[in-house]
């Protein structure tokens, strides 16, 4: 667990790195490895307890409406979907997750966001941007099939430049197969 | 930056002038007629055709799988002394005074030798050093009683414009030959290139291979942790001297390769943002964008006489092979199956392509025609099989195999006789030295990420790690520079 303690509350964004502040998500790794080996989890439950005070609906500490930090803080995890080995395809939890992202997107109509795609570090290079590419599309095209305009959507993909989850473990790559959207603020 | 062939002279200077040594320390003959060619035999030792067939010429006669670096004359004994000079002055080397660099020549020569897992040589260190006149004239009796078969002697002069000429001589102590001599004028910063050349022509004449180590090899350098890794482009000569970035860092560059004429460099880099390729040129420290695609484009190779460029493009997720001019123009699209085909690498005579897919389900390695027809698959041995090189001799492709670990693999063109060169936990993206003899790869740790540039030649047994001074990735090595 070390490894995914170091990583989760960190997450690149567009500009650099944003604060998570979740300790849920740590719990809620632990809980889904165990559970399944080759796809990372999605969004838990809220867990009682301080963590989530830093989430607390204050509104006068909280991020300004319709920034990048107020989504990354709304979504709650579903800013980032996993994929299983060497696949692209949106299951009904990415399904969900993709959802929220896609109501926050009519919320605020003149946001524009990137989604990034990403690889694990057990192929090769090349194919690895390729496949990046190919997840950030998969995750695009569903957010535009709930109604998100596609001009306003980018897609890049980092291939396994830009791991997340720093392990050479299957918990840290089934961490590191995911498509994150980023809003630009 | 680009290409400079090295002056190579044709008449020696030892040899051909006065039978009295002494005066050469004032005659200082001219060195004569340069040419751009390939240093060649010297036509002045008759009788070495008859010791030259005693095993010593490993060619095996092109296109076949064999190994070369299995036979006897890897255990040759090779004495390589320090390169004598007529006189001792300064230069403006960064070795210091001619016979400083006498030193540092035999060196280079040596490490090359010895590095490559190819010869044991001994010396410089350790042997007499002898006179500028033994040069041309070595003290049999003395290498016979240190059981040498072989001895190489040299001798650079510094000549009055800053220019060096170096020459490089090869015998036979049994058979008290000559076996070979070569010689060159250099500048001043190029005074490796001439310890590789000896190197080059001590290979090439005992082992009947081409030679390689007068090359460059492009990479990607590394620093800093897993999750904030710096990539920058950068060069090196074969043996990891002369090392240059040529980029800050600020953005991510992946996949190099050197045009065959060393004057460009293709690599991708996220310079825009999105993952593109640019032509980075080496003369004027200048790059643009080979594609103005509005798409990612990744993957970039040159074809062997460099007049085209492969690049691989995605659209839709989808991403297919593309071919455009080296002097920009229409791309013509060459893979159009769904699915991700990447990468491509052409046969020597660029009739053919090498390209990976996965098509069928996962990552497997197809040929295709240049024009982009008769796709077809070669690789059917369980696991995924990526990164497909050519090699320059055209009978092996080297590729990355995927089952569970990266290895570095070879195969014949059709897809037969695959056998693996490597067995670590990752290794991949495999590049030819330019006598398609030896393979350099990276080869990245598990856990900590840290990835470093290997090379192995077709043995499988001589694998070695290049000095390189900072983490590396993608090597690309460039061909024999003339």
């Amino acid at each position: 667990m070390p490894a995914l303690m170091s990583a989760m509350p960190m997450r690149r964004g567009k500009t650099g790195y944003v604060k998570t502040g979740s300790t849920m998500l740590l719990i809620a790794g632990a809980l889904a490895l165990s559970a399944c080996g080759t796809k990372a989890p999605k969004q838990l439950p809220p867990e009682p307890g301080p963590a989530t005070t830093t989430q607390g609906p204050d509104q006068s500490a909280g991020p300004v409406a319709g920034s990048q930090a107020d989504f990354v803080a709304k979504m709650m995890g579903s800013d980032t979907i996993h994929f299983a080995l060497d696949r692209y395809d949106i299951d009904a939890e990415d399904q969900a997750a993709l959802s929220k992202q896609a109501q926050w997107l009519m919320q605020y109509p003149n946001k524009r966001a990137t989604i990034e795609g990403h690889a694990d570090e057990r192929g090769t290079r090349e194919y690895n941007l390729a496949l990046g590419e190919r997840r950030a599309n998969a995750a695009k095209n569903y957010l535009v099939s709930l109604g998100v305009n596609a001009a306003r959507l980018n897609t890049v993909s980092y291939g396994k430049e830009r791991p997340i989850a720093l392990g050479s473990d299957e918990a840290s790559w089934a961490q590191n197969r995911r498509a994150v959207t980023v809003t630009i603020d | 930056m680009t290409s400079r062939p090295l002056t190579l002279v044709l008449s020696f200077a030892l040899a051909s002038a006065a039978p009295v040594y002494g005066v050469y320390a004032q005659s200082q003959p001219a060195p004569a007629q340069p040419t751009p060619a390939q240093p060649v035999p010297a036509q002045s030792a008759p009788a070495q055709g008859a010791q030259a067939d005693q095993g010593l010429d490993a060619d095996d006669g092109g296109l076949t799988g064999s190994v070369s670096a299995d036979g006897a004359w890897q255990d040759l004994g090779i004495a390589i002394t320090n390169f004598a000079t007529d006189n001792d002055v300064p230069t403006q080397t960064n070795a210091g005074s001619t016979g400083a660099l006498g030193r540092a020549l035999s060196q280079v020569v040596a490490s090359d030798l010895r590095n490559n897992g190819l010869f044991k040589p001994s010396g410089p260190d350790g042997l007499p050093q002898p006179a500028y006149p033994q040069v041309q004239s070595p003290d049999y009796p003395v290498w016979s009683a240190r059981n040498a078969n072989m001895l190489v002697q040299g001798y650079v002069r510094a000549g009055a414009d800053g220019n060096l000429t170096i020459g490089c001589y090869l015998y036979d102590v049994q058979l008290k030959q000559q076996l070979i001599k070569g010689g060159w004028q250099v500048g001043a910063s190029d005074w490796r290139r001439a310890a590789h050349k000896c190197a080059d022509m001590v290979y090439s004449r005992l082992s009947g291979e081409s030679p390689f180590f007068d090359s460059k090899i492009a990479y990607i350098a590394e620093t800093g942790p897993k999750d904030h890794r710096m990539k920058r482009l950068a060069i090196m000569d074969s043996d990891g001297a002369n090392h240059r970035y040529l980029t800050s860092g600020q953005a991510t560059a992946l996949t190099p390769r050197y045009s065959p004429d060393y004057s460009k460099i293709l690599y991708l880099s996220y310079l825009n943002g999105q993952p593109s390729i640019y032509v980075y040129d080496l003369a004027s420290d200048t790059q643009k964008l080979i594609a103005r695609t509005g798409n990612p484009t990744m993957a970039p190779r040159w074809s062997p006489d460099g007049k085209w460029i492969l690049y691989s493009m995605a659209s839709g997720g989808n991403t297919d092979i593309y071919r455009i001019s080296s002097n920009g123009g229409t791309a013509t699209r060459l893979t159009n199956t769904p699915g991700i085909s990447i990468g491509g690498s052409y046969s020597p005579d660029g009739s053919k392509i090498v390209f990976e897919s996965d098509r069928s389900g996962s990552q497997q390695i197809y040929v295709m025609n240049a024009d982009g027809s008769e796709q077809h698959r070669i690789s059917f041995f369980g696991g995924r099989s990526a990164t497909p090189e050519w090699s320059p001799r055209g009978d092996q492709i080297s590729f990355t195999h995927i089952a569970g670990n990266l290895r570095v693999a070879v195969m014949n063109p059709n897809g037969g006789g695959m056998r693996y060169l490597t067995n670590s936990w990752q290794d991949e993206a495999p590049t030819w030295s330019p006598n398609g003899r030896i393979v350099q790869f990276f080869r990245t740790e598990k856990g900590s990420g840290r990835s470093s540039i290997w090379q192995v030649d077709l043995t499988g047994k001589n694998e070695r790690k290049l000095p390189t001074p900072v983490g590396a990735s993608d090597p690309a090595w460039g061909p024999v520079r003339p």
